[in-house]
């Protein structure tokens, strides 16, 4: 009962804090001086259509590895929280089997294709990697018994970890600044090989968020 | 204007959604409502102008999200079973 | 867009109030995300400009005047971002929830009172 009682008094407060806010809060006529220099400079310096992957992995670069980071620190944590016990079940029928491992290889392929166009389209590496993770969801969910190779899960997901931060390294060498884009030619505008190195970039996050997230799933799904 | 229906009325079905999802006594309903929730909202992201955003909510909100808490209650009862 | 802050914060508020009310471990859980949903739909709506496109620059959107043409940009990243860390904190609640179960083999917060002063 007096806890019932704090739940509404704390509630009300809530409500008198965010009503001001709400009320007085006044829309923007026109972007800011930031935004304005991360659409231009979108244009002008990445030759990368899509504004928000120029930010994401060019402007605020380092942000995105510190949150590549904490999903591979999860991960990790989930890993050893959870150990697996083996029990043996009956699997599902062939037909089931045959068709999803056709879709599969489809699945794949739509989600290499949303990462390699991230920077012309919407989508990029976060989106691509969750994609392959559900292709190897159907594949878990249509044969129960089924057991990943994890040497190549991790060689795939350590690998592109590491070549992220070499190309961040590079850009240092050549005295550009820490994962700048602009280490390889920048091409022309609105072409698949433009943008200097966001494809490679967001390639590399999308398999590691890939096989992260396969892992996460292997992992909670137990016997 | 047109837009401005649609997330009133979608706004309406979220809300909705949200309340029978924290009042619902059966787990595995309040789970699947909770990624209704989630689906309904990369709608509106889509007719607020970031696609980006639209995707990755309509693909880790609404699909992984809901698997890992389909799996964490399957594991649960799983338990529940042993004993 | 106000309707949309409007709803952002409604959200906001269902989803703190499940969490402060319920007692089940996997609906406090739900709650969480719900909270997140709403803390989302209120950064994007912050974001957005009357009558403009998204920011993608393709042959629809005059690029001289780029500027004058396309939302906000900056509250879609930080989204982008705090969606997919959001999965992660999800994840390891839930791995933290079905370790509890194991231990106490029950659902309920009131099992669980060391804390409690």
């Amino acid at each position: 009962m007096i806890k019932k009682i704090i739940v509404i008094l704390a509630m009300i407060g809530l409500i008198m804090m965010l009503f001001p806010l709400v009320t007085n809060f006044e829309f923007l006529e026109n972007l800011n001086d930031l935004s304005t220099n991360y659409v231009s400079g979108s244009v002008n310096e990445l030759n990368s259509q899509n504004v928000v992957t120029s930010v994401i992995v060019t402007y605020r670069g380092l942000d995105t590895l510190g949150e590549v980071t904490v999903l591979f620190l999860a991960t990790a944590a989930i890993g050893f929280l959870l150990k697996k016990k083996k029990t043996k079940k009956r699997g599902s029928s062939e037909l089931l089997q045959t068709a999803s491992s056709f879709l599969v290889a489809l699945i794949i392929l739509l989600g290499v294709y949303i990462f390699t166009h991230g920077h012309l389209t919407p989508g990029g590496g976060f989106q691509g990697g969750v994609i392959i993770a559900t292709a190897f969801l159907l594949l878990i969910l249509s044969d129960v018994n089924i057991k990943f190779n994890h040497t190549i899960l991790q060689v795939v997901e350590s690998f592109s970890g590491a070549f992220y931060v070499v190309i961040g390294l590079i850009g240092l060498v050549l005295t550009i600044g820490f994962l700048n884009a602009k280490i390889i030619p920048l091409g022309e505008y609105g072409n698949l090989f433009s943008a200097g190195a966001i494809p490679i970039i967001y390639s590399l996050i999308g398999l590691k968020v890939g096989s992260e997230l396969t892992n996460i799933l292997d992992t909670m799904r137990g016997e | 204007m047109i837009s401005v229906i649609i997330i009133i009325t979608l706004g309406i079905l979220m809300i909705i959604a949200g309340i029978v999802a924290l009042h619902l006594k059966n787990l595995l309903a309040a789970i699947i409502t909770a990624g209704v929730i989630s689906l309904l909202a990369s709608v509106i992201y889509l007719i607020l102008g970031s696609p980006d955003v639209a995707m990755t909510e309509a693909s880790i909100g609404s699909g992984l999200t809901t698997i890992i808490f389909l799996y964490a209650l399957n594991k649960v009862r799983k338990e529940k079973k042993d004993d | 867009m106000i309707f949309a802050l409007i709803l952002g914060f409604a959200l906001l508020l269902i989803g703190i109030y499940g969490m402060l009310s319920q007692k089940n471990l996997i609906k406090i859980v739900i709650g969480f995300s719900i909270v997140d949903t709403g803390v989302h739909i209120i950064i994007v709506s912050i974001g957005y400009l009357r009558n403009r496109t998204a920011p993608i620059l393709n042959s629809v959107v005059d690029l001289g005047k780029a500027a004058q043409q396309v939302v906000d940009p900056i509250p879609s990243v930080l989204v982008l971002t705090a969606i997919v860390i959001g999965l992660a904190v999800t994840a390891l609640m839930l791995t933290f929830v079905v370790e509890l179960y194991k231990k106490r083999n029950s659902l309920s917060i009131d099992d669980y009172q060391e804390l409690k002063w």
